[in-house]
């Protein structure tokens, strides 16, 4: 996939590499680097893996691999949780019913 | 060693902050380990009249006070004959960016504003960061937030996400991070090449800004039942909600009401750890701050914290993430109030200590936040399951944290735990001791950690030579 200058895209760059990480962290953390990813309009055409530079919504120019084009949320309710509606189904017994468990 | 390199730029770590912060904490020094603190709240902070001013211009605070009749009926029918005290509410969802953070951030930005910063720059992977970026529209200032957001694999945290979604709302840069205490790094190096403002959770007006919310309730419970409340529970994950919360009660004169803190109980999991990252259920609120920020307030990202939980707890309870879940549902399925499960932590504890007390008693949850999509019980638990952990239903108790989740199958099956104070006033002490290498204290130090742990000189005392016969 190309991105045109002037797309508004996600990069990706490596803060510190696993050698490079403070000697104060759990040592699962330390096998892997510190991972960085920032969005902004793309100053130059350019492919998916290609090495850009971008200018940030507050104007700050980084560089880093071009990662996602026109990137998107996609975070959502995630799926049905069975037991939840036991729930409001108990309280609401229990409540405007009285406990017939007990 | 590069200029940028990760030992050159932490060595710059103070001179970094102190343009940053617009604050020379070194005036306030004094002794080995005191510190003048009400000096600093006084020099540095807003006063009381002034920061109603400031956030209620920026559309902050005020915010409803509400009466949770039917949790409070459901407590009573748990409770012995007798007893289950009022349980209410504090609507801090109703803020600008929906949180009580929006109190800390209006003042900050407003500071950042005044003294002639450009932008703003935050650390918080909570709802701090949508505070700052959402007063920082209002002021028209430039916003950066830093996240910790994603494990190794590229998974995130869906609460987190939402929270880069919402900064992102209101015009924010939000910088995303991998698991990691380098996050700071990060976060000096943008300090450094973009001359912002470090809208630091620690500072004095950052957590002056939360008193107008203990001076809220105090006068709203004075209007709405004729005095003041019995408890107030706080979330407490940095300790700047419960300090500043105290301190504005204290300002109300309300000095009777027992303060009382909550966390989530996530004992067993590193908060720097990769693979456990996405293990925990909640990113806020939980003991893996609470404990570590409550022992040592001064590891914050400015040099005096101005959260100093210790001084104002009565009590700290534990929850677990199941009980806060539950409780979430409970709000929502009998009160009518869809809300983000992190700030219910203190409703839980709320509901489980309100069956020991009288039911003349009043007592206080202190906040509450938004809700959405990735934010939310549904998706929390779903992602738990994702990740291996199992959910059931069952007693509480058996929960442990990373494995499973364990939502009460009887809401009698809630049951807040006590930690106990002493432990935590001693670990505090000891901290002093170790990171200070104080051999010798000054009488003036004594006091002054009689101050901060709430206790006495004798107290203090005997706890030190307790600690040094340990070290012989």
């Amino acid at each position: 996939m190309n991105a045109k200058k002037g797309t508004w895209v996600r990069i990706h760059d490596i803060v510190l590499t696993a050698e490079e990480r403070s000697p104060n962290i759990p040592d699962d953390t330390k096998k892997v680097p510190l991972e960085m990813w920032t969005k902004g309009f793309i100053l130059q055409d350019a492919s998916i893996g290609d090495i850009v530079e971008v200018k940030t919504i507050t104007g700050r120019k980084v560089k880093g691999r071009l990662v996602e084009i026109n990137p998107y949320y996609s975070h959502n309710f995630g799926e049905f949780v069975p037991e939840l509606l036991e729930i409001g189904l108990q309280l609401k017994t229990l409540l405007w019913e009285g406990d017939k468990n007990e | 060693m590069s200029k940028n390199s990760y030992e050159a730029v932490m060595s710059r770590k103070s001179e970094i902050m102190k343009k940053a912060v617009g604050i020379d904490f070194s005036k306030f020094e004094h002794g080995k380990i005191s510190f003048d603190y009400e000096r600093m709240m006084r020099e540095t902070g807003y006063s009381l009249v002034e920061m109603q001013k400031i956030q209620g211009e920026a559309g902050v605070g005020n915010t409803p006070l509400l009466e949770l009749k039917n949790l409070t009926a459901l407590a009573r029918k748990l409770a012995p004959k007798g007893k289950g005290a009022r349980i209410f509410i504090k609507d801090e969802a109703s803020n600008p960016s929906g949180s009580f953070k929006a109190r800390r951030a209006a003042n900050a930005v407003y500071h950042a504003k005044k003294l002639g910063y450009r932008g703003v720059i935050a650390a918080t992977s909570g709802n701090y960061g949508a505070a700052v970026a959402s007063q920082a529209a209002i002021h028209g200032l430039k916003c950066i937030i830093v996240q910790e957001c994603y494990d190794s694999s590229l998974k995130g945290q869906p609460e987190i996400i939402e929270k880069a979604r919402k900064c992102e709302a209101y015009g924010a840069e939000v910088v995303q991070l991998t698991v990691g205490p380098e996050l700071f790094y990060t976060f000096l190096k943008l300090l450094e090449d973009t001359g912002y403002f470090n809208a630091s959770l620690y500072t004095p007006f950052g957590i002056a800004g939360v008193e107008t919310l203990g001076y809220e309730l105090a006068t709203q419970f004075r209007e709405y039942v004729g005095k003041d409340p019995d408890v107030v529970v706080c979330t407490n994950a940095g300790g700047g909600n419960l300090t500043g919360t105290a301190r504005g009660l204290i300002k109300a004169g309300a000095e009777e009401a027992q303060v009382v803190g909550a966390s989530v109980n996530l004992h067993g999991l590193h908060m720097a750890s990769d693979e456990q990252f996405n293990k925990k259920s909640f990113t806020t609120g939980h003991t893996g701050f609470g404990i570590p920020f409550t022992t040592w307030p001064d590891r914050s990202d400015v040099p005096r914290s101005a959260a100093r939980p210790l001084r104002y707890m009565d009590r700290y309870l534990l929850v677990n993430q199941g009980e806060v879940f539950y409780m979430t549902e409970a709000l929502a399925q009998l009160e009518g109030l869809e809300r983000g499960p992190a700030g219910n932590t203190s409703l839980a504890a709320a509901f489980s200590i309100a069956q020991e007390l009288e039911e003349d008693k009043i007592i206080v949850s202190q906040e509450t936040e938004y809700t959405g999509a990735g934010k939310h019980i549904q998706p929390q638990l779903s992602f738990a399951k994702e990740n291996g952990i199992e959910v059931k239903l069952g007693d509480p108790k058996d929960e442990i944290p990373g494995k499973n989740i364990i939502l009460p199958k009887h809401p009698k099956l809630i049951k807040a735990k006590d930690l106990d104070l002493n432990n935590i006033r001693k670990s505090y002490i000891k901290n002093c001791l170790s990171v200070t290498k104080a051999e010798e204290l000054s009488k003036e130090d004594i006091e002054f950690l009689a101050i901060e742990t709430k206790t006495n000189v004798e107290y203090v005392q005997k706890t030190i030579d307790e600690i040094k016969c340990k070290k012989l």
